[in-house]
């Protein structure tokens, strides 16, 4: 497989007045043609941001400070923000959380399916027209010449992040990055939404990034799974592996946060402590405070994200070793993961 | 001021967050509105008279007599120059915002979107222009430039346009960082096509509230000009010089002053009524 997207060794900075908050420090990840590949972590964990630094669209006054982003084997970072605009947004379309903000109020949903066609592939206008109409179609909108025509609050949650998809396959890119896109969702619309995004990737062999703090649906859409803590990635593998045996106590304590359907539910868990100050220079690591494994070289030394068996990777002293972490976190309460 | 509407009207986005089209307000504001046109626009057939046309041997006549609200101290019909003044003071009004408007909101667009040395040397300026009151910068421009209509649009735009400036800059500071914009600009659109149709229609709103209000200030900016011998010449009818004209006899003839004052009045309720309607049909508030 061919890898569309390379970041390594990512890092952003956000200057503020109380000094520089590093939100995402040394982020690296791949992701090629029809795979699915998942960003999870909790609020300011960094994920969002790594996800809008990838498309450029960082949030003034942050920064990328440092690292490379290849995609389609060109290093976007040595080119002119032109160009850079144009080789990402060929490449690549992204899908935001909330599908109401996303789409602009004024005008058409069909005009705006449209709009990249006609203003950027060149198509002619009625060409376009039918071309939106057929991608409304593809996305699972029923009547699609009707619904071309009606404006994005005459429609429902589920229908204008179906609209929010169709328009970023309407620039026809190999890969597809999406920010908490089922987030504001119900969860049978939920589900709708991530079929319609598992067919794109099966039948159309689109990539696929997928950021979200929900692991039910990262375990439901991606093979390959990213944790991300306190502006890195904590633990790396397949989705499956990750999930039946996490091998980064952060990654324990999460699927252990998942409420499981199965098992009588006595009180939700949580994961005690508050996440890192990003403001601060961390010496060990970031999980540290909050770790139940902890030792007493976490807190002074940074532990590196290291390969541990095929596809693995963990970033913890104590990887090795996670027969002897604290029973608590050991076993993952939940089990299996649903979708 | 049919720019100003286009967008919204036909945008419908930010009119059309709620179901109601059209509300009592806003119905009112152009009944009113609408009112005042068509008496400017068909004066000729409300009134026999010639707003300009003197009769000195019959001035200050008390309404009645065929002269619905009298004459004035020339012995021109008040009615017919009420009427006829209707015409200049909603042209020029309409006008003077109609500049500003535009150089304004395309000044304030660009600098919104770029930031940048632009959007910090606009702001400097528009600080300076604002650090003046209105009036001394208004007249102290129309005196340089010489009396007349066209010297007062130009200096009412010289001086107006730095409140649509700061108003769509504002806006655009925060519609750029909705996902829509962010959507855009990730989709490669080019960037007159983002400002021109995904932001503009979201941002003209408040411009556009401001610029019916507006329109009154400036129509009092012509009053008060007009006051000081700087405002539209002699012998054209308007609402200022009428007021300016009938004060002198305030205690003997006081509709002379007040009728054309009403006028004023009037015109601006309709416009504030406009303007209210447009933000309470876009669900803002």
């Amino acid at each position: 497989m061919t890898a569309l997207l390379e970041v390594h060794d990512l890092n952003v900075e956000i200057p503020l007045s109380s000094g520089r908050l590093h939100a995402v420090r040394g982020v690296s990840l791949s992701a090629s043609a029809g795979q699915a590949v998942g960003l999870v972590g909790e609020s300011g964990s960094g994920k969002s941001l790594t996800l809008r630094a990838v498309m450029d669209l960082l949030p003034v006054p942050a920064t990328i400070t440092g690292g490379t982003i290849v995609v389609n084997g060109v290093d976007v970072s040595r080119m002119s923000a032109k160009q850079r605009r144009e080789h990402l947004s060929s490449a690549m379309a992204m899908i935001f959380q909330d599908s109401l903000t996303a789409l602009n109020p004024t005008m058409r949903v069909g005009d705006q399916v449209a709009e990249v066609p006609v203003r950027r592939l060149g198509m002619s206008r009625s060409s376009a027209r039918a071309r939106a109409t057929e991608l409304l179609d593809q996305v699972g909108i029923k009547d699609p010449e009707r619904r071309y025509r009606a404006y994005p609050h005459e429609l429902s949650g589920g229908m204008r992040q179906r609209i929010c998809i169709a328009i970023a396959l309407s620039a026809e890119p190999g890969l597809i990055l999406a920010d908490e896109p089922t987030t504001a969702l119900d969860v049978t619309i939920q589900a709708q939404v991530l079929g319609v995004l598992a067919r794109l990737r099966r039948d159309q062999g689109v990539g696929l990034v997928l950021v979200t703090h929900d692991l039910a649906v990262i375990s439901g859409t991606c093979e390959h799974l990213n944790v991300m803590y306190g502006g890195r990635i904590v633990e790396d593998g397949p989705t499956g592996e990750l999930i039946h045996a996490p091998r980064h106590p952060y990654t324990a304590a999460l699927l252990r946060s998942v409420p499981d359907p199965d098992l009588p539910v006595h009180r939700l868990l949580s994961i005690a402590g508050a996440p890192p100050d990003l403001l601060e220079a961390i010496p060990g690591c970031a999980f540290a405070p909050r770790c139940p494994a902890v030792i007493d070289r976490c807190t002074t030394e940074q532990p590196p994200l290291a390969p541990i068996g095929r596809m693995r990777a963990s970033a913890c002293w104590r990887a090795h070793d996670h027969e002897h972490w604290p029973p608590d976190i050991a076993e993952p309460a939940a089990g299996e993961m649903r979708a | 001021m049919t720019t100003a509407v286009g967008p919204v009207a036909r945008g419908r986005g930010l009119a059309a967050r709620r179901p109601l089209r059209m509300n009592a307000t806003l119905a009112a504001g152009l009944a009113l509105l609408g009112a005042l046109v068509l008496a400017a626009v068909f004066a000729p057939l409300l009134t026999s008279w010639d707003p300009i046309e003197q009769d000195l041997s019959r001035s200050l006549q008390d309404p009645g007599n065929g002269h619905l609200l009298g004459t004035d101290q020339l012995g021109r019909d008040v009615f017919a120059r009420l009427l006829y003044g209707a015409r200049t003071d909603l042209r020029v009004g309409a006008l003077a915002v109609l500049f500003p408007f535009l150089i304004g909101g395309a000044l304030g667009l660009v600098a919104g979107w770029r930031g940048g040395w632009f959007d910090l040397v606009l702001m400097r300026v528009v600080d300076i222009v604002v650090a003046i009151p209105f009036f001394v910068l208004v007249i102290a421009l129309v005196f340089a430039l010489g009396s007349g209509t066209r010297s007062i649009y130009i200096a009412i735009t010289l001086v107006g346009w730095v409140a649509y400036a700061r108003i769509v800059r504002g806006e655009v500071l925060v519609a750029k960082e909705q996902e829509y914009a962010l959507a855009a600009r990730a989709s490669g659109l080019p960037t007159y096509r983002i400002l021109l149709r995904h932001l503009l229609p979201n941002v003209v709103l408040q411009a556009f509230v401001f610029s019916m209000s507006d329109i009154v200030l400036s129509i009092l900016a012509i009053v008060t000009l007009g006051y000081l011998g700087l405002g539209v010449p002699q012998p054209t009818p308007d609402w200022g010089s009428m007021i300016q004209e009938g004060q002198a006899f305030i205690f003997t003839k006081w509709y002379l002053a007040a009728v054309p004052g009403l006028a004023v009045v009037i015109t601006g309720l309709a416009l504030a009524l406009i303007a209210d309607g447009f933000v309470h049909r876009s669900g803002r508030r």
